[in-house]
């Protein structure tokens, strides 16, 4: 048990990185009136889900869920579209500008979103998507990011295979439809979780974008508690709850695809 | 037709679903932000007279945008250094080969998954004067703690404490990668030079893991330029305009003051900003950090 000190010192940091978590989790599960007792309680005498319950006949929250995950759903679909496509033509194909489109790719991740809000929010007022899906997915279906991040994974794929596939009359589509798709799965997951974290988890773009309640995406309909008249703080929680619930499954089903994704930006071999 | 015009045609073919994009909602909105930016516009955002640059002398002598950039530097110099500071030292203890080691790594890098707004929601609980658990704790050791959120010199503490924490799931995840690509000789062979503890921090591990922290120090300044949620969670900008960072600044002055002009000015500020930031990453990174 030489390893003792050390699992003590992690177990405590531990308890203090989820803390927060771990008191949202407590705090819905307690009534009003306890939360309101003092000194502030940590766990509940009583637990019990009636803040859950209030969460419904609140607000609609199963709406807002729904909303999320239809629009992270359709960005994911997008995504996975428009930049395997795209990696492949920077990986397999050769052809006059490819170096320059692919500084334009490049380009793009220098610029940020709340630079180009301004025009992006006319422009989806002037074509009628405000409080559309379409209106909240369209603008997030390409990614620079998945792009390059595929197209590492492609160019593992040895390039005599595309040659042998040519000669064997394959189309070039064919080929990266029936053999390059397949074989790169994993970095496709890696695109997809990534897409669905970070538009799951929008809320500016959904705020400006959406008046009707029941357009509304989790994170801006969870907010809206916060600006009630009277401020229910288990009621508050028990929406966290609900609402962080699913990322946090996905960051235990997905953790080996989200660490490959942010680190092959930070450590190139 | 020329040899080169098929191939291009069909690579332009698969480049088309991005690209077409890519010029909808990124390249031409850019374009006309800095168009926008030099006129005056009507409340709907249509220009109406051209302004030249007078949007951006507005802001030279703009109360409300000083405060703005006085916020927004404080905001960044509160939030990267300490987070990345504190992500090292949970990164060195999770690069240990304990058993279970696993469950640590996936708790202390969790933030990753929680976004902004439920973050934002659960601190501002913590942060509560009467009800919260931070006043609490301090009131325990003699510490009489403040109305975080309703003094003007605690806001962006508030606000800087909760971005810390929201970013360090990513942070924990960076540098753990980088602590794990140094070559266990290398430690050896100090150790064998007498480097223990502290030194052996300081003058081995920090330089080895410095593309890392060089590579965050540029994320997580451009993160924190974009930080939105929090600030519309948390403090709506107030009090006194203390969290009115530039972000927070062009929303107010677009959506809600409907100052398209005047806003695009601002966001052009930010673009500059996030492009020098951007530039520098990769000339550095080319050259005086440390590679393997």
């Amino acid at each position: 048990m030489r390893h003792l000190p050390n699992y003590v010192v992690l177990v405590i940091v531990a308890l203090l990185v989820a803390f927060p978590l771990l008191l949202a989790l407590s705090y819905s599960l307690m009534s009003e009136s306890e939360i309101a007792t003092f000194p502030p309680p940590v766990l509940p005498q009583a637990p019990s889900l009636d803040n859950y319950a209030t969460v419904f006949s609140t607000i609609p929250i199963g709406r807002y869920l729904l909303n999320s995950f239809v629009v992270a759903g359709a960005v994911v679909a997008g995504q996975i579209v428009t930049a395997s496509l795209a990696a492949y033509a920077f990986s397999f194909l050769t052809y006059p500008g490819r170096t320059l489109l692919f500084f334009a790719f490049l380009s793009t991740l220098m610029i940020p979103w709340e630079a180009t809000i301004i025009p992006n929010y006319i422009t989806i007022r002037s074509i009628g998507w405000l409080d559309t899906y379409q209106g909240l997915a369209v603008p997030f279906m390409a990614t620079a990011f998945g792009t390059f991040l595929l197209r590492q994974g492609f160019l593992q794929i040895p390039k005599e295979l595309h040659d042998a596939a040519r000669i064997d009359g394959a189309s070039s589509f064919r080929f990266f439809r029936s053999i390059v798709v397949p074989l790169s799965r994993p970095a496709l997951a890696t695109v997809a979780i990534y897409a669905f974290l970070s538009t799951y988890n929008q809320y500016f773009w959904p705020l400006l974008i959406t008046n009707q309640p029941l357009m509304r995406t989790t994170q801006v309909g969870i907010a809206q508690l916060r600006f009630e008249e009277t401020l229910r703080w288990g009621l508050v929680m028990a929406g966290v709850v609900m609402v962080a619930a699913p990322t946090l499954a996905l960051l235990i089903v997905g953790q080996r695809q989200l660490i490959r994704g942010l680190t092959s930006g930070a450590v190139k071999g | 037709m020329s040899h080169g015009g098929r191939p291009l045609l069909v690579g332009l073919a698969y480049l088309a679903p991005s690209l077409i994009l890519f010029a909808a909602f990124v390249f031409i909105p850019l374009g006309r932000t800095f168009y926008l930016s030099f006129f005056n516009t009507r409340s709907t955002g249509a220009p109406t007279s051209f302004a030249g640059l007078d949007n951006y002398l507005e802001l030279l002598t703009s109360e409300a945008f000083r405060t703005g950039i006085v916020a927004t530097v404080l905001f960044t110099l509160y939030t990267v250094p300490l987070g990345i500071a504190l992500g090292l030292v949970l990164a060195v203890l999770l690069d240990a080969p304990l058993r279970a080691i696993g469950v640590f790594r996936t708790i202390m890098s969790s933030t990753i998954a929680v976004s902004a707004a439920v973050g934002s929601l659960i601190w501002l609980l913590l942060f509560n004067p009467s009800l919260g658990l931070l006043n609490h704790m301090l009131s325990l050791v003699g510490i009489a703690g403040p109305q975080w959120l309703i003094q003007p010199q605690t806001a962006i503490l508030a606000v800087s404490v909760t971005t810390i924490w929201l970013t360090l799931g990513t942070n924990v995840i960076v540098l753990l990668a980088g602590l794990q690509g140094v070559p266990q000789e290398i430690y050896e062979a100090a150790r064998l030079d007498g480097a223990r503890g502290l030194r052996m921090f300081t003058r081995i591990t920090v330089p080895m893991v410095s593309p890392s922290l060089f590579f965050l120090l540029v994320v997580d300044t451009i993160a924190v330029l974009q930080a939105f949620t929090q600030i519309h969670v948390m403090t709506r900008g107030g009090p006194v305009d203390t969290t009115r960072v530039l972000v927070y600044s062009i929303y107010l002055d677009a959506f809600q003051n409907f100052q398209f002009g005047f806003a695009s000015a601002q966001a052009v500020i930010l673009f500059v900003i996030v492009l020098a930031l951007t530039v520098i990453q990769f000339r550095v990174v080319e050259r005086r950090v440390h590679y393997q």
